[in-house]
């Protein structure tokens, strides 16, 4: 079995050759986060090295001292060889300080280059995948991997990364310096290390399955906040809040348990450490403290070495952090790595067509489509729409309208046959073509935070402020904004709250004027606009519609008026097709549809 | 907003934390239990050092191996006590520290769903995320790992200091003296290093909303191509970040020089002065020995001090950013003493009734500016008005999702503010214009507002549970479910299948009519449906009326028609409250917003107006001419 993207993400219960894999994406994602940054690593690490280098010089200067300064003082007067200790270590001292206060600012660009790299990169690949995962995949999750996930990465590359070089270094050097001065004691620390690496694995196996709980605890967490917060209105009429706070103690209680059991191994780990450098310091010094009766080891000397095997262990309670946040952002970098591994399901072309002048032929080819393998929403489609034609799409709710039009914008791909623009196969169109080309107003009206004029420049990054007002003019929503606090530099909140309903959707249909694609897509781009707005509305999409394609599907049938076409859907199916005169003047549902309409009306 | 500082004036670090003992009391014997353990463990790696003195000057010193077993064997015994005591100290804080993550977290969530909507419009949720996220999780580790160590370190490092100048007088103060310029370098610090942190945070929660809008706008970044647009606006943010980030990991980098630097020159004149001692005869070198052992031990603690007290500032500016949302006032609550309606005939009244949202200027007219309405029990009133007008706003106020600003709205004559939110909400149920679902099936989303149906156990509950929801169904003939992959046990909303746009709207609302309220309070319940539709769930939805009280917000005519009067909202104000006809007939601006016939249309409906007028005055002038006649020829009568 095999587990690619985001597959089995809830899980923790993988198989050997499954963590296998999933270990080798995320050291793949590492490996490419580093690759460019390399030299800067091994600069990096020269700094560390000789910053730690220096540090360590310290207790052999104080052997040194005691070993050599002091008798030569006591026999020769002589305060020479003292003073030049003194002045090597504060040499030392200043000289690894300044280095050391260095690498972490190096250290800190370093971390913070791969983290950029990261956050942009999951951030593209997001922005990449179809529609199709997103339904899936929930945008709490999303928000989930770019936050805490990424929180748990940045803490190892912070504070982790630098415990485990320096710790090592340290250990390494520290070492060193014990085997220079006493190859014996030497022997004592390397016996020592056995059980240092049993324990380690032990951690690291025990570690892994926690620390993957926590990251989909935490998941779990974020996404019912998520969701609370966006839903806060309905939450509230509907009582929702005390089955809220219960589900979510859950979530908490979870999250909360996921930790704690990783904080208690975390507990029997660090401790081991410590008892581990102990029973060492002990050994070192019996082994030590008898030679030196016999005469064979300097007093000096055993302090140092006393003092090195202490420090030696100093940083595993360090190492012991970074082992702790590395098992925790490698969880995060699985599940990152699985979302960066997900394939678009609506891939850009490796080798794009170009159309620099497209005139809007859109057809439908043999079209079939369904959301998933039970329910084929479009069971064969063949449509063509002439450049230039103005069609009214209409039909039962749920008849797959809205996916006739996705589909065109390409949104999601056919599951067989083709939908081409001017003969090309989007599949096969430039991104930017396609985008420039067709241009589609979705249902929900969907505002970002930022002020009016930038939502309304979505359509078009480029547009200058008169374009962007004559957009607005366009299609009659100037005067409100005009009317707002700020006018366009009105700031209106997230998802657009501060504006009403009818607002926003005018604020979306400006946006579509100023893109000015050759297909325009409106999928009930009027639905909550007053009669007045919908008139000017499409006042103004007489004129621009004129030499454009457009697909428009409004269960309004005042909308007919200006189509030169009418498709009626039914269960995926167009069941007729025609000009609005010919299917009013017949007998069909359309007939039917407008007369019921019609006599809907005052 | 959410990203600015208030300019309350700031309080200590340590005041500024205290807030929050509450959260911590109940852990708090554990923490201080922990803080005993790590400083056992702290004094005993400082005894170990009095040991090695006493093994160096006593059995090294002359030469008797005897001694060094029972030395070494304290040494382990003392190694192995601190192990256990750093073990002791982990267990006993730890777990605690969870908990109180946790409550602090149900306390935040609780304190959102409590605080009103005027409040989420204006937080980005971004910011609420990170705070009930990555700043919990820092104060956590801050409680149960920076503060112990914190308290713990600053001990050993006195009692360090206390046993270095018992070593040696000159030595130690030496020591001592160049310590000074560390504390300054801390002070200095905090100011410093707190704004930094403060700004980071407030940074990352900005990028959790430039994240989170990305992917619930997913859809219309799609629709224009922008996915690489929207990416630079937020690589900006990121790079601004980065930015923060440095410059935080600059202000460590200055107190970690310090913290590094001090130390080691302190041992070099120690050496010296040590030295010189000990060749004085002043100090032993099994003191000298232990001077330096001591010191190494201390070592540690003291660098520690530079991440433990940058973890702290963290901690403080993350509790700050919590209380900001703990401190918020609600300004909607539940009284007192509630009042309680036993059986609702749901009368509902607008008393003149102003309302302004938060960020209009006080001299400015209100969104609404003296609404005066009643909707008699059991009557349907459509609400019509242009876009903008205040429909939306207007409804939201019916169950307190906003306050009124002045004036009252009433509920068979009581204010609402005078009744629990829970009840009031029970009385009146909302079907918004964006139909909002949950992830969960189907029929905890149709039964959302019937929590004593879907959560009671009961057989009677269960089979009334399925008649409201298949009635419901019906009436927004939503029968659609039933081809779902599980029926109504299919979890629809983020987590669940994706709907059509008209699914959604009837699924909303039939959510609302299975709360079985007293109101029922529609915003453009059927703009997303299809005319036969429409019909079909407008003729469900008038038996359901018949009985229940109806504020529909329509732009429609045909939804006017479901109702038995329409209120026409105007500048703030219903200007006109009519039948549907009759508003049509007397009022121009109805005319202007609901009618969609053509000009000429219109035109030739006036002109049938006017003729019907026309027949009516000729009806009535050959009604007065015949009055007129006869009294003629009852005048005649008369003077015959
Ligand atoms: N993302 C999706 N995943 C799975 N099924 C979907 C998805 N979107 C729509 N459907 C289903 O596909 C069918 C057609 O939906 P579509 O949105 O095209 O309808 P529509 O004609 O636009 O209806 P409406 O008028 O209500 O907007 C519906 O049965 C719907 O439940
Ligand atoms: N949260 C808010 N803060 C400030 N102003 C707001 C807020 N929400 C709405 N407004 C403003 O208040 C006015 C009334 O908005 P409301 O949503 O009630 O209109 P509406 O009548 O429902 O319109 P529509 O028919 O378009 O839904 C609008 O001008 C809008 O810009
Ligand atoms: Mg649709
Ligand atoms: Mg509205």
């Amino acid at each position: 079995m095999s587990v690619t993207g985001v597959e089995g993400e809830e899980r923790d219960d993988f198989s050997r050759a499954e963590s296998k894999q999933i270990r080798a994406r995320s050291l793949r994602l590492l490996g490419s986060l580093v690759r460019p940054l390399r030299w800067r690593i091994v600069g990096t690490m020269v700094v560390l090295v000789i910053s730690i280098a220096l540090q360590v010089a310290g207790p052999a200067l104080i052997a040194l001292g005691i070993n050599t300064g002091l008798p030569a003082l006591l026999d020769q007067n002589d305060w020479m060889p003292v003073a030049l200790i003194v002045g090597a270590y504060v040499f030392t001292g200043i000289v690894g300080a300044a280095l050391a206060a260095a690498f972490q600012v190096i250290s800190a660009r370093l971390s913070q280059a791969i983290l950029l790299d990261l956050r942009k990169r999951v951030f593209l690949h997001t922005q990449r995948l179809s529609l199709e995962f997103h339904e899936s995949y929930t945008s709490g999750r999303i928000i989930a991997r770019q936050t805490s996930d990424l929180d748990s990465i940045r803490e190892l590359l912070d504070s982790g990364l630098t415990q485990l070089v320096s710790g090592l270094l340290y250990m390494g050097f520290t070492a060193a310096a014990l085997v220079i001065l006493d190859p014996v004691s030497g022997i004592v620390l390397a016996v020592s290390l056995i059980p240092l690496l049993l324990l380690t694995r032990w951690f690291q196996v025990r570690s892994q399955t926690l620390f993957r709980q926590t990251r989909v605890a935490s998941a779990r967490l974020i996404v019912h906040f998520v969701e609370t917060m966006t839903g806060i209105r309905a939450v509230k009429a509907f009582r929702k809040e005390p089955r809220n706070a219960r589900q979510f103690a859950g979530h908490v209680e979870d999250y909360r348990d996921a930790n704690a059991r990783v904080i208690r191994l975390f507990g029997i780990f660090d401790p081991g450490l410590v008892l581990i450098g102990n029973v060492t310091v002990a050994a070192v010094l019996v082994v030590g403290a008898f030679r030196v009766v016999d005469g064979a080891l300097l007093i000096g000397s055993l302090l140092a070495i006393v003092l090195y095997t202490r420090r030696f262990f100093d940083p595993a309670e360090e190492m012991a952090m970074f082992y702790n946040s590395y098992q925790s952002a490698a969880a995060a970098l699985e599940k990152i790595s699985g979302v960066l591994e997900e394939k678009p399901g609506v891939p850009d072309p490796t080798t794009p067509i170009d159309l620099w002048k497209a005139r809007g032929t859109v057809h439908f080819d043999q079209v079939k489509f369904s959301y998933n393998e039970d329910a084929v929403v479009l069971p064969d489609l063949e449509l063509t729409i002439p450049a230039g034609q103005t069609i009214a799409l209409v039909g039962t709710t749920g008849a797959g309208k809205s996916t006739l039009a996705k589909l065109i914008a390409r949104f999601y791909d056919p599951s067989e046959g083709a939908v081409t623009l001017d003969g090309v196969d989007l599949r096969k169109l430039h991104p930017k073509d396609l985008r420039r080309a067709i241009v589609m107003v979705t249902q929900e009206a969907y505002l970002f935070s930022g002020t009016v004029a930038d939502n309304i420049a979505l359509g078009n990054p480029e547009a200058s402020r008169e374009e962007i007002v004559a957009a607005a003019k366009a299609v009659g929503a100037h005067d409100f904004i005009e009317s707002l606090p700020n006018g366009y530099e009105t700031d209106v909140n997230k998802r657009g709250g501060r504006v009403s309903a009818g607002q926003r959707q005018l604020i979306s249909f400006a946006r579509a004027f100023l893109a000015d694609p050759v297909v325009l897509i409106l999928d009930e781009a009027t639905a909550s606009l007053d009669i007045p707005s919908e008139r000017l509305v499409q006042l103004g999409l007489q004129t621009l519609l004129a030499d454009r394609t457009a697909v428009i599907i409004a269960h309004r049938l005042s909308t007919v008026a200006i189509a030169d076409r009418v498709l009626v859907m039914e269960h995926g199916r167009v069941v007729e097709d025609g000009t609005p005169a010919e299917l009013i003047a017949g007998t069909g549902k359309f007939a039917q549809l407008h007369a019921a309409w019609r006599d809907s009306l005052v | 907003m959410s990203t600015t500082t208030p300019d309350q004036p700031r309080l200590s670090t340590f005041r500024a934390i205290a807030r929050i003992y509450p959260y911590a009391k109940p852990a708090m014997p554990w923490i201080y239990a922990g803080m005993g353990a790590a400083l056992a463990a702290g004094i005993v790696t400082l005894i170990i050092p009095i040991v090695l003195q006493g093994l160096v000057d006593g059995p090294l010193a002359t030469g008797d191996p005897g001694q060094i077993w029972p030395a070494a064997l304290i040494v382990l015994v003392l190694g192995v006590l601190e192990a256990v005591f750093i073990m002791l100290r982990r267990l006993f804080v730890l777990t605690p520290g969870t908990h109180i993550e946790a409550r602090m977290r149900n306390g935040l969530y609780a304190q959102l769903q409590d605080l009103p909507v005027a409040f989420h419009d204006r937080w980005q949720s971004g910011q609420l995320l990170s705070r009930a996220v990555s700043d919990l999780n820092l104060i956590r580790r801050w409680l149960s790992f920076g503060f112990v160590l914190l308290i713990v370190n600053s001990i050993t490092i006195v009692i360090g200091f206390v046993v270095l100048i018992n070593w040696s007088l000159w030595l130690g103060l030496l020591f001592l003296v160049m310590s000074i310029p560390l504390w300054i370098y801390g002070y200095l610090f905090e100011n410093k290093y707190s704004v930094i942190a403060r700004r980071a945070q407030d940074q990352q929660g900005d990028l959790a909303t430039a994240v989170e809008e990305s992917v619930h706008g997913i859809r219309v970044l799609k629709a224009f191509g922008r996915g690489k647009h929207s990416l630079l606006k937020f690589a900006d943010q990121a790079e601004l970040l980065r930015g923060t980030e440095i410059e935080k990991a600059k202000a460590i980098a200055g107190i970690w020089f310090w913290l590094l630097l001090i130390p080691d020159v302190a041992f070099a004149l120690c050496l010296l002065g040590g030295v010189a001692l000990a060749a004085n005869g002043e100090l032993t070198v099994g003191e000298l020995f232990a001077f330096f052992a001591t010191a190494t031990v201390l070592r540690f603690p003291i660098e520690s001090i530079g991440f433990l007290l940058s973890m702290t500032f963290d901690a403080r500016t993350a509790t700050d950013r919590f209380f900001e949302v703990m401190d918020e006032i609600n300004t909607i609550t539940d009284p007192d003493e509630p009042a309680t309606i036993a059986a609702p005939t749901g009368r509902l009244t607008f008393e003149n009734v102003v309302f302004r949202y938060q960020d209009a200027a006080a001299d400015t007219p209100g969104t609404l500016n003296g609404i005066d309405l009643t909707l008699e029990p059991g009557e349907t009133m459509a609400l019509v008005g242009i876009t903008g007008s205040g429909k939306t706003t207007m409804t939201a106020l019916t169950t307190r999702l906003y306050d009124v600003t002045e004036g009252r709205v009433l509920l068979d004559g009581v204010d609402i503010r005078d009744l629990t939110r829970e009840e009031l909400r029970r009385h009146i149920a909302m079907a918004f214009e964006d139909a909002t679902l949950f992830s969960a099936s189907v029929r905890d989303n149709v039964l959302l507002g019937r929590p004593e149906l879907t959560e009671s156990d009961t057989p009677e509950a269960a089979a009334e549970a399925e008649r409201v929801l298949t009635e419901a169904l019906e009436i927004a003939q939503a029968d659609f479910v039933h081809s779902l992959p599980s029926g109504v046990d299919t979890t629809v909303g983020e987590e669940g299948l994706s709907l059509s746009g008209g699914q959604r709207q009837r699924l909303a609302l039939a959510r609302a009519v299975a709360a079985n309220p007293a109101v029922l309070v529609l915003d453009d319940p059927l703009s997303a449906l299809d005319v036969d539709t429409e019909a079909l769930v407008e003729a469900a939805l008038r038996r359901v009326l018949a009985t229940t009280t109806g504020l529909i917000v329509a732009h429609r005519p045909s939804t006017v028609q479901m109702a038995d009067r329409v209120a026409l909202l105007q500048e703030g104000r219903i200007t006109d409250v009519g039948t549907h006809s009759e508003l049509l007939k007397r009022n121009e601006h109805y005319r202007y917003v609901l009618s969609s016939l053509e000009d000429e249309e219109l035109a030739a409906a006036e002109r049938v107006d006017r003729e019907l007028k026309q027949a009516e005055e000729e009806g009535r002038r050959r009604d007065a001419i015949d009055r007129e006649s006869r009294v003629i020829d009852n005048e005649g009568e008369v003077t015959r």
